[in-house]
């Protein structure tokens, strides 16, 4: 694995923090809950080595 | 519990369990091994590794089956799944590797050529994650690839790839496209350390001909036909006049072009001595204006809206009810190669390559390509491989 590809992984796992404590921290829009976890999906699914 | 984090709670499972089933089925279908039984032809595998250092314990390594006649003779290398979501090509190779017998030269066979990319879904386009083959002895599985390899094995992408050594600007997306990252190198990208490998094997094999199998849009103008350099025209314009005057289907030339760099059909004629070929047999689940990306479709090629289309005279091969179904595919395949190597062999008579039990378009599509795979339950286990 490069260095690069290291480094971007690295970014996944940080979006994903983001967007969870995002996902925390919101207390009113059920929509943008909602849109958090479900972009949260594909990096999550990065950082798994799944797709 | 308050009623936010209930809410949260809801969309959390909700995200989990879509996530989880959606990862199990991701996970299974790149772990998916297809049997492969190695015909008597076989007589050695290989790894695409042995050839590039670098490959070795990647994703991208692939095996390499070498089918060598009692006689000595030319060499003809097939290479399939350079784009996986074209399956005709596997198809032809598994029937090559299964069935045929080398009396002279040398075949080698790399059915699973962008191995990643084999095991690579389109899920934004609705690709279905397997497609059955019926046999004699029950459905085969097959995987249905991508024409990329996946992130998992190459990532990030650049914004724009640049192309070694011509430095021509492609798509960032072609940088995990195995037919632009031609002629590769060893210290590059994996894609480009995958046709290096191939290209090694062609430099120390001393190769004469490449096949290079793919399957084209029937909306897109290069379908239906034989890509070739000049150096290869001849024997291509040969082949398709003898397929089309003796067995009845078209197959036109197409010169591969000088100044669009990265291709198998342009570089490994300008890096080998071998003489390139790239073949395309239409296939209409690639289309864009089509119904829902179904087996049905892949395998049968029927669709309302290209019948539609045709009628409009808005694509490039004739199409009917009977839609473009994977045997026809994988039998025009079949007669093409072995044309190819009957007009190589004439203008070579020292360098000819004979083979027997390939059968042609007619018997591919009468029995259907299921006929030619064989039970890898009752065959020796030392003769499967997986791909």
């Amino acid at each position: 694995m490069s260095v690069i590809m290291m480094l971007y992984y690295v970014l996944s796992v940080y979006l994903i923090g983001m967007l969870i404590w995002n996902f925390v921290r919101e207390k009113k829009s059920k929509n943008d809950m909602l849109l958090y976890l479900i972009v949260a999906v594909p990096f999550v699914l990065r950082v798994l080595r799944i797709k | 519990m308050s009623r936010e984090w209930k809410v949260k709670s809801i969309f959390l499972l909700i995200v989990l369990v879509i996530t989880t089933i959606a990862g199990v089925q991701f996970y299974n279908h790149r772990h998916y091994m297809v049997p492969l039984v190695a015909g008597p032809g076989v007589t050695k595998v290989a790894k695409l590794s042995d050839y590039c250092e670098g490959l070795k314990g990647t994703a991208a390594d692939t095996n390499v089956f070498f089918m060598e006649g009692k006689e000595e003779g030319g060499k003809m290398i097939i290479i399939a799944n350079t784009h996986s979501n074209e399956p005709a090509a596997a198809l032809t190779a598994f029937l090559f590797v299964e069935n045929a017998i080398v009396d002279k030269g040398t075949f080698i066979v790399i059915p699973q050529f962008n191995n990643s990319g084999g095991r690579n879904t389109r899920a934004g386009d609705g690709y279905p994650l397997y497609f059955n083959i019926p046999t004699p002895w029950g459905d085969k599985k097959f995987r249905m690839g991508n024409r990329d390899a996946s992130p998992l094995d190459q990532w990030p992408d650049p914004d724009v790839y640049v192309h070694y050594p011509d430095r021509q600007l492609l798509s960032y997306l072609d940088i995990r496209n195995t037919n632009r990252t031609w002629p590769g190198r060893p210290e590059g990208p994996l894609m480009e350390k995958v046709t290096y490998a191939a290209m090694q094997i062609m430099r120390e094999e001393q190769v004469d001909m490449a096949l290079d199998i793919h399957g084209a849009e029937t909306m897109f103008p290069v379908t239906n036909c034989i890509v070739a350099p000049d150096k290869s025209m001849k024997i291509a314009t040969m082949a398709s006049l003898t397929v089309k005057a003796k067995e009845g289907f078209d197959n036109h030339v197409e010169p591969s072009p000088t100044g669009f760099r990265g291709l198998s059909h342009r570089e490994i004629g300008d890096y080998a001595d071998t003489l390139p070929f790239l073949v395309e047999a239409p296939i209409p689940f690639l289309d864009q204006p089509t119904g829902p990306k179904t087996v049905d479709l892949l395998l049968d090629g029927k669709d309302p809206f290209l019948l539609s289309l045709s009628k409009k005279k808005m694509l490039f091969v004739p199409y009917d009810e009977s839609g473009w179904p994977m045997d026809k595919r994988v039998g025009q395949h079949c007669s093409v190669a072995l044309e190819l190597i009957n007009q190589f062999s004439k203008r070579n008579p020292e360098r000819a390559i004979k083979v027997e039990s390939v059968p042609r378009y007619a018997e591919v599509v009468e029995k259907g390509i299921g006929y030619y795979l064989h039970d890898p339950e009752k065959a020796d286990k030392a003769n499967i491989y997986y791909e």
